[in-house]
């Protein structure tokens, strides 16, 4: 019995030696929050709930191994699975599946994947790689090969189409750059010019694409048509009120006034059940995640891992705020899940690959010393 | 080119070899933009939290108001409209439920493809495609309009299970309404049709905007138009959540509407089918009246219209035949057809000679068989060649005496005369429960000169004549009268001069509580006149039904009736002799009888009028003895005498 008892100790010991206490219970509370939410999203349908519980099973597992790896392995990993994404952002434009319009997933006979999501692991991974090896020798050149290394994928991935796990791409490259030292003047610069070009970029946006846009900026412009995602979402959270409706209560929710509400718009749902209290909590929760992703990131002991926990932390953000300002209508309507929560099986392994990065990066802070 | 990516401090040179880098330094660079993206991080939920507080907070009551008024309808349910039925409970107009397939098409992107899948599922036939393009035309966009009406069960049942394939289109339940008897009455109960502007400025004025919610039909002729607030009832009102596609999920309250009063009418539709029947082809019209309280036994108007063509729109094929029609089958005839009285006028102007002096009943005049005017050479021929020698009142009356009628009208004052004939209901109004009464037209100087107002007019044409006086002595002239005011006057003599307005319906019951409001009889006017007077005319109406002009008719009559017969001019003979066999049948003269029975104690008292019939002796009589056999013996008439009469010159009118 003792034995057994040992067993299981030592068994237990194993899996947790790697595994970062407090990121995974700031995830795993957070994941908690969607599986609850998803619930009432799908009208009580437990076979969506199961089937993200199962995709957590294996991001789970998968996070375990990223972060039982040697460091060593994910400096080697960059390059093919880089590679390999591009490869696959490749097949999807020439023979991807169409989804409402869009051509974003390979079917693998066992189910449908994103390389999307693969990128968004791929492209830091590649870039933290590259400015690694240049550590040395770093010069303005090789700031114009990181920028073909994001424009390659971006493209890709804009051209589905899918704008906003573009601009999310592009974004984690850009981190990548920023902690590496990119200039404040060429960032303004970039900024500066990002706006000059605005409107050259107009005429080749997509008229749903000028159509949120300019919903945003005047939201009463076409209450029934672009803007009625936006007016309901808002709805649903304002008429949750402090305390919120109550789980299952939703109204907006549950008679279908709420567009894609088990995926882009399920924190309309969150917020219209649990209100502003439930609000605060969950950004409370992901800023327990952030902050602890931050020091780890503080701490890490390459360069190489500096900018790849970096650029995963502030994509975690990223991905959040964005989310939780569309449905809010802080910003304009980009289909961007919300980390964690949203339904959706890729994101959530991609997510938790980053957090299983990132425990590796803990793990390793002082055994690699440069 | 160092220099690009650092951050502060001094830059360094292009020149500086790589291998003085310094980790410390590098190492505190990155934690610096490490610390300035937290603070971005910090600012983006700190902003994130002011909007949550301002939606959630600040803002919780306009959008609470916005989730609720996107959740809830207002849906009305229409009430079940008023039954119809005769003074024996037989219904004649009654509402049932059906299946309907609606189309909203604001909600429907292509509506014609929509409509050929449905097609696939229901049968659409093409004339139900067109009344939809009709009602798409002049309905608004939201509303939901009917497609296919009465869909079988099986119909509704593949339909529910293709719904989904179809947003914006439903299954409904409605209300129809039925006319079991079809043309027979179909003047008198009218029909319904779909609310148009014209109803809904009606609505408006009588402030019930709010209860026609929801209701889609209202009376447009007949007793469904004149009673339309007793029959269409209060509609009730649910409140309904509904999701984003506008169906209703579950019903939070509902206050359940009332249905419409139900109408007994006074008349006898057994009666009413007898008369249609006797009038055969014919057209015409017939009012039967009891004069002892005004109720309308019945009110036959012919040909007829089915009603139930009209409810959910009429085709333009049945329309256009029905308009069209020279025989006009919409047109109300007791109520708006106006005919010159003819010979029937005579009594009526005997009695106002009675009363006002210008006869006595045993004064006779000779009846050369022709009227002169003093001075003038027209002769005014009677009917019968030769005349009809010494004649009294009696006797004018009996045997239709035309120059004993032009003698009085040349010594009579039109205004006294009109006057007089005004108290039975001439010229005006009875008052009758159908909208669209006509008044007819019972001449007097004012009226000529109203009538010859215009400027086209001089001032000749509006003077009255001494021979407008003779020929208004026998009921030609400017005289029009309808059958409803002709029957309303019989019965008014036959009330001994107490008249009452006459009405269709006899009494309303209030479904809901089961109380029956009766309608009472109402005194319209008491004709000033003395009885002995009256008895003179009425005995002479007896002598027309026993031995006069109208005796053939009665002939084996197991009561004793009263009655005139009349025929009414429809083309100037300019003195020639009259032979119907030679002119073209609608040119034909009308054929009048006024009549009632018992003659001692009248219970029903009616008008005939065949149009183009002939003489009424011989066209009008007999179905006014048909009638009065089966109302007083219930002697069902014998095979309706649907032939068309034989005018025979030797009869005299």
């Amino acid at each position: 019995m003792r034995n057994f008892l040992a067993l299981v100790g030592r068994i237990w010991e194993i899996l947790a030696r790697r595994v970062d206490n407090f990121l995974m219970a700031s995830a795993l509370a957070i994941v908690g929050v969607g599986l609850v939410t998803l619930f009432s999203a799908s009208d009580q349908n437990m076979a969506r709930v199961s089937s993200q519980a199962l995709s957590l099973g294996f991001a789970l597992v998968l996070m375990w191994i990223v972060a039982n790896v040697a460091p060593q392995q994910l400096v080697r990993a960059a390059v093919p699975l880089y590679a390999a994404s591009v490869l696959l952002l490749v097949a999807v434009a020439l023979g991807g599946t169409m989804v409402n319009g869009s051509r974003r997933w390979l079917n693998l006979g066992i189910g449908r994947f994103q390389p999307s999501e693969l990128m968004k692991i791929a492209l830091p991974l590649m870039l933290a790689w590259y400015f690694q090896k240049r550590e040395a020798r770093l010069a303005f050149g090789d700031f114009i090969v990181a920028a073909v290394l994001i424009a390659l994928p971006v493209w890709l991935i804009k051209r589905e189409p899918d704008l906003g796990t573009a601009l999310m791409i592009g974004a984690s490259g850009f981190y990548v750059l920023y902690l590496a030292g990119l200039s404040w003047k060429i960032m303004l610069g970039l900024a500066a010019a990002a706006g000059a070009a605005a409107p050259l970029v107009w005429p080749h946006l997509h008229d749903y694409q000028q159509e949120r846009i300019l919903t945003f900026i005047d939201p009463a412009r076409d209450p029934l048509g672009a803007g009625y995602h936006s007016a309901q979402a808002s709805i649903a959270l304002g008429s949750g009120g402090v305390i919120g409706k109550g789980w299952l209560n939703g109204t907006q929710t549950h008679l279908d006034f709420l567009p894609e509400r088990h995926t882009d718009f399920i924190f309309a749902v969150f917020g219209e059940e649990f209100g502003l209290i439930g609000n605060t909590v969950l950004l409370l929760l992901y800023l327990l995640l952030i902050g602890r992703a931050l020091m780890i990131t503080a701490n890490a002991s390459t360069l190489f891992t500096r900018l790849l926990a970096g650029a995963i932390t502030l994509m975690f953000f990223t991905y959040a705020f964005v989310n939780m300002a569309m449905v809010s209508g802080l910003l304009p309507i980009v289909g961007v899940p919300l980390p964690l929560v949203s339904y959706g099986g890729t994101a959530l392994v991609s997510l938790f690959v980053g957090l299983g990065i990132l425990m590796n990066v803990q793990a390793n802070r002082k055994l690699v010393k440069t | 080119m160092r220099r690009l990516f650092v951050k502060r401090g001094r830059p360094f040179s292009a020149l500086e070899p790589p291998e003085l880098k310094n980790p410390e330094r590098e190492l505190s660079h990155f934690r610096r933009r490490l610390i300035a993206a937290t603070a971005l991080i910090v600012l983006g939920f700190a902003g994130l939290v002011g909007r949550f507080v301002y939606l959630q907070l600040f803002q919780h009551q306009h959008y609470q108001t916005l989730a609720e008024s996107n959740r809830i309808a207002i849906v009305p349910i229409v009430p079940n409209r008023g039954v119809i039925t005769d003074r024996n409970g037989v219904v004649l107009a009654q509402s049932y439920s059906a299946y309907t397939l609606e189309v909203t098409p604001s909600r429907v992107k292509n509506l014609d493809e929509t409509i050929d899948e449905l097609a696939k599922l229901v049968d659409i036939q093409l004339r139900d495609r067109k009344r939809f393009r009709r009602l798409l035309e002049e309905t608004k966009n939201f509303e939901s309009l009917p497609l296919r009406t009465r869909l079988s069960d099986e119909e509704v049942a593949r339909f529910a299970v293709n719904r989904y394939r179809f947003p914006g289109v439903e299954i409904k339940a409605r209300l129809f309404r039925q006319y079991p008897f079809g043309e027979i009455a179909s003047h008198v109960i009218g029909y319904i049709g779909r609310i148009n502007d014209r109803d809904v400025e009606r609505i408006d004025e009588w402030d019930e905007t709010a209860n026609y919610k929801g209701s889609d039909y209202i009376g447009k002729v007949g007793l469904e138009l004149s009673y339309e607030r007793e029959l269409h009832g209060t509609t009730g009102v649910e409140e309904v959540e509904v999701d984003a596609g506008g169906r209703a999920v579950r019903t939070l309250s509902r206050t359940a509407p009332t249905s419409g009063n139900n109408l007994r009418l006074s008349l006898d539709i057994k009666l009413q089918q007898a008369i249609e029947a006797a009038f055969g082809d014919r057209r015409g019209a017939l009012v039967a009246i009891d004069p002892a309280n005004g109720e309308v036994l019945a009110f036959v108007s012919k040909p007829g219209f089915d009603p139930n063509l009209f409810v959910e729109g009429i085709d333009p094929a049945s329309w256009d035949a029905l308009n069209d029609s020279p025989d006009k089958p919409l047109l109300n005839r007791p109520l708006r057809g106006a005919y010159p009285p003819g010979s029937t006028i005579k009594p009526f102007l005997a009695l106002s000679a009675l009363t006002s002096g210008k006869r006595t009943a045993t004064q006779t005049i000779f009846d050369p068989g022709f009227f002169q005017i003093a001075g003038s050479a027209h002769r005014f021929n009677d009917d019968k060649k030769g005349g009809h020698g010494t004649v009294d009142m009696t006797k004018s009356i009996i045997v239709s005496c035309d120059t004993y009628y032009y003698m009085l009208g040349a010594d009579s004052d039109i205004d006294v005369t009109h006057d007089f004939l005004a108290q039975f209901g001439y010229g005006g109004k009875t008052g009758i429960d159908i909208e669209g009464e006509l008044p007819g037209v019972l001449p007097s100087r004012a009226w000529k000169r109203e009538r010859f107002a215009g400027k086209n007019y001089r001032e000749e044409h509006r003077k009255w004549y001494l021979g407008d006086s003779v020929s208004a002595g026998i009921g030609q002239g400017y005289n029009a009268f309808t059958p409803v005011q002709q029957a309303e006057a019989i019965a008014t003599i036959a009330n001994d001069g107490v008249a009452f307005r006459p009405h269709l319906v006899r009494s309303i019951e209030n479904v809901k509580t089961g109380a029956v409001r009766d309608i009472a009889p109402e005194l319209r006017h008491t004709v000033a006149v003395k009885p002995e007077h009256l008895a003179v005319v009425k005995n002479a109406l007896i002598g027309v039904a026993r031995e006069g002009t109208g005796a053939r008719a009665f002939v084996g009559a197991q009561y004793v009736s009263a009655g005139k017969t009349g025929t009414s001019q429809l083309f100037s003979l300019k003195g020639e002799k009259y032979s119907a066999g030679h002119i073209d049948e609608r040119l034909r003269d009308h054929a009048w009888y006024l009549a009632y029975a018992p003659a001692a104690h009248p219970r029903i008292a009616l008008a005939v009028l065949v149009e183009n019939g002939g003489f009424g002796a011989q066209a009008a009589a007999p179905i006014a003895r048909a009638v009065f056999d089966y109302y007083l013996l219930g002697r069902a008439p014998a095979a309706a005498s649907g032939e068309a009469p034989h005018p025979a010159d030797d009869e005299s009118d």
